[in-house]
């Protein structure tokens, strides 16, 4: 009994600890949608009367509705190129085993571990030396790159814990190669597909810095934020699209997280494993 | 697998072809870059014309010049400092989701999670408005009597950039470390207590050296990208909290000096890269010792 009642104070202890972190963590989200209905223009307290005007503002900004464009273009290219090449690389590394596969795999998630400037100064440099033109294709190539080792991570799960027998089944019943990868195995890892789209349009839609080196004349959202926030009198609207920006945010990340808990049949082993499997060294 | 793995059997043929092309990707897109830019720290730059010519005046600048010196020990020192404090709050809270958090584990790193899908911009800013001289903390403070005056050691400086950078890397250190808890097998745990093994002893002998795979992993995913962050010592920092990422941009972006801004960066780079081999190979010299 006395042992169990110490159990319950370190628990408790580590309770109030957990909640404490979590304030820390929250600290600025709950700050966003203060100031986004905050009748003043200087982003500090005391706050003054709730407002809508500030999100009445935004559909005024046709910059930023021009930067938010090219932000869903750049966002939804990149999810699909970088989940095209996260299939390829997973489905290898799940189902076959090959020359230099380690080695080609760490290479291929080296982007996480790299400074995101390095990156974007390195693909500015070669850019200039070819003589080609920054352009919102070049942000695409950019993101593609960091997005590829997540959309790796999440595929790899879902590739292996795939039933190999009914592959297998396929090919025996005469179905090619191509058709079974089509016909069979691409369906069962649908849900893993769609988190990984929803995983790498997130990313891209909130990366600056990549976007920041790489953009000719068309920004992007953060790029166009980062400007607005230079000046005192925008910040309120900015806080508005913050907001709205976070319930998008959110919205995909529920979408996401209905799609790997199906991709992951086994919910409460599973949780996040895919991102934690990276690790693994 | 046991057998060797010949470059040319079926399923060699098969993977490679696979992955063949974000291999080739990423060659074309990260390491032709990358070894451009080691080269290109050998140029020279003259307005937009580089002269491709062979010297090491860029990287003796970089190294030898005092201010770039000084922002690079204290990039140095923010990301080791980050990354201290990074992992130090994130253990104990990735360690009650995976022993305390009965069934609501799930929910507990779905909670951890949320706030890092704002803007990254905006939640930097946002520090910004929490620990200004106005600020939220100021404020809160004043309001509770607890000051007279406004703390100011904690905006437009390293303070600022590491405080921000510890909240912004939070789940890149909970989630790994979760994992590397999670696959900890329970029963070691037992034995132990079994053995006479106190809470504490217990957690230092088994826990933390178990757990370590998830530490490292945490410690170096932070670590090395954070010596190139450029938002946050832009916007927080102010003149004392800049960091080598700025310099590198202005090099770049500014002062039309390419070579010496690809010789600082692949400076900081290497500096980064030896420190994490030098910190796996005392922990792994570690793990050794406990493991016999």
């Amino acid at each position: 009994m006395v042992e169990k009642e110490r159990v319950l104070k370190i628990n408790k202890k580590f309770q109030i600890f957990a909640y404490a972190y979590l304030l820390f963590l929250y600290l600025p989200v709950l700050l966003l949608p203060i100031f986004a209905f905050n009748d003043s223009t200087i982003i500090s307290f005391p706050l003054n009367s709730f407002t809508f005007k500030w999100f009445a503002g935004l559909t005024e900004e046709t910059y930023l509705h021009e930067s938010l464009k090219n932000s869903l273009f750049v966002a939804i290219s990149t999810s699909i190129l970088s989940t095209c090449l996260g299939i390829l690389a997973s489905r290898a590394s799940a189902r076959y085993e090959f020359f230099g596969k380690k080695s080609i795999l760490s290479f291929l998630i080296l982007p996480l571990f790299l400074p995101e400037i390095i990156v974007g100064v390195a693909l500015l440099v070669v850019l200039m030396q070819l003589g080609l033109a920054l352009t919102l294709w070049t942000v695409i190539l950019g993101h593609t790159l960091i997005c590829t080792p997540f959309s790796i991570a999440i595929l790899n799960s879902a590739f292996a814990n795939m039933d190999m027998s009914l592959e297998e089944a396929s090919l025996d019943l005469g179905e090619t190669r191509f058709g079974t990868f089509k016909r069979v195995i691409l369906p069962m890892v649908t849900p893993g597909l769609i988190s990984s789209i929803l995983i790498c349009f997130t990313i891209s839609l909130d990366e600056f810095i990549i976007a920041f080196f790489l953009t000719g004349t068309e920004t992007t959202l953060p790029v166009y934020i980062w400007g607005q926030l230079r000046f005192p009198a925008k910040l309120p609207g900015v806080m508005a699209l913050g907001f709205l920006m976070l319930l998008l945010s959110l919205l995909l990340l529920s979408l996401f997280e209905y799609f790997r808990r199906r991709t992951n049949r086994v919910i409460d082993d599973q949780v996040n494993l895919e991102f934690g499997n990276l690790f693994k060294s | 697998m046991d057998r060797a793995i010949s470059l040319f059997d079926t399923d060699s043929k098969r993977g490679l072809s696979l992955i063949g092309l974000p291999f080739g990707f990423s060659l074309l897109l990260l390491a032709a870059p990358l070894i451009l830019i080691f080269f290109l720290g050998f140029w020279k730059q003259d307005y937009l014309i580089l002269e491709r010519s062979f010297s090491l005046d860029n990287y003796i600048e970089a190294w030898t010049e005092p201010m770039y010196r000084d922002l690079m020990l204290r990039s140095l020192g923010i990301s080791a400092s980050v990354t201290f404090a990074t992992v130090l709050l994130a253990y104990p809270m990735a360690y009650f989701i995976s022993f305390h958090g009965g069934n609501r584990k799930a929910l507990w790193l779905f909670l951890v999670t949320i706030p890092f899908w704002t803007s990254y911009l905006l939640r930097v800013f946002l520090w910004k408005v929490i620990l200004g001289y106005n600020g939220v903390l100021n404020s809160l403070l004043d309001w509770l009597g607890l000051i007279e005056e406004p703390l100011t050691f904690i905006l437009y400086n390293a303070n600022a950039v590491v405080i921000t950078l510890t909240h912004a890397w939070a789940p890149f250190a909970i989630l790994p470390i979760y994992v590397a808890l999670e696959k900890i097998d329970r029963s070691y745990l037992e034995a132990a207590t079994d053995l006479g093994d106190g809470p504490l002893k217990r957690f230092f002998r088994i826990t933390l050296p178990l757990s370590m795979t998830g530490v490292v992993g945490a410690a170096l995913i932070i670590f090395i990208p954070t010596i190139g962050d450029y938002v946050t010592p832009k916007l927080v920092g102010g003149k004392d909290g800049l960091m080598i990422a700025n310099m590198i941009q202005v090099q770049f972006m500014k002062a039309n000096n390419a070579p010496l801004g690809a010789s600082l960066a692949v400076s900081a780079m290497g500096i980064v890269t030896m420190i994490s081999v030098i910190f796996l190979t005392f922990n792994r010299r570690w793990l050794r010792k406990r493991g016999s």
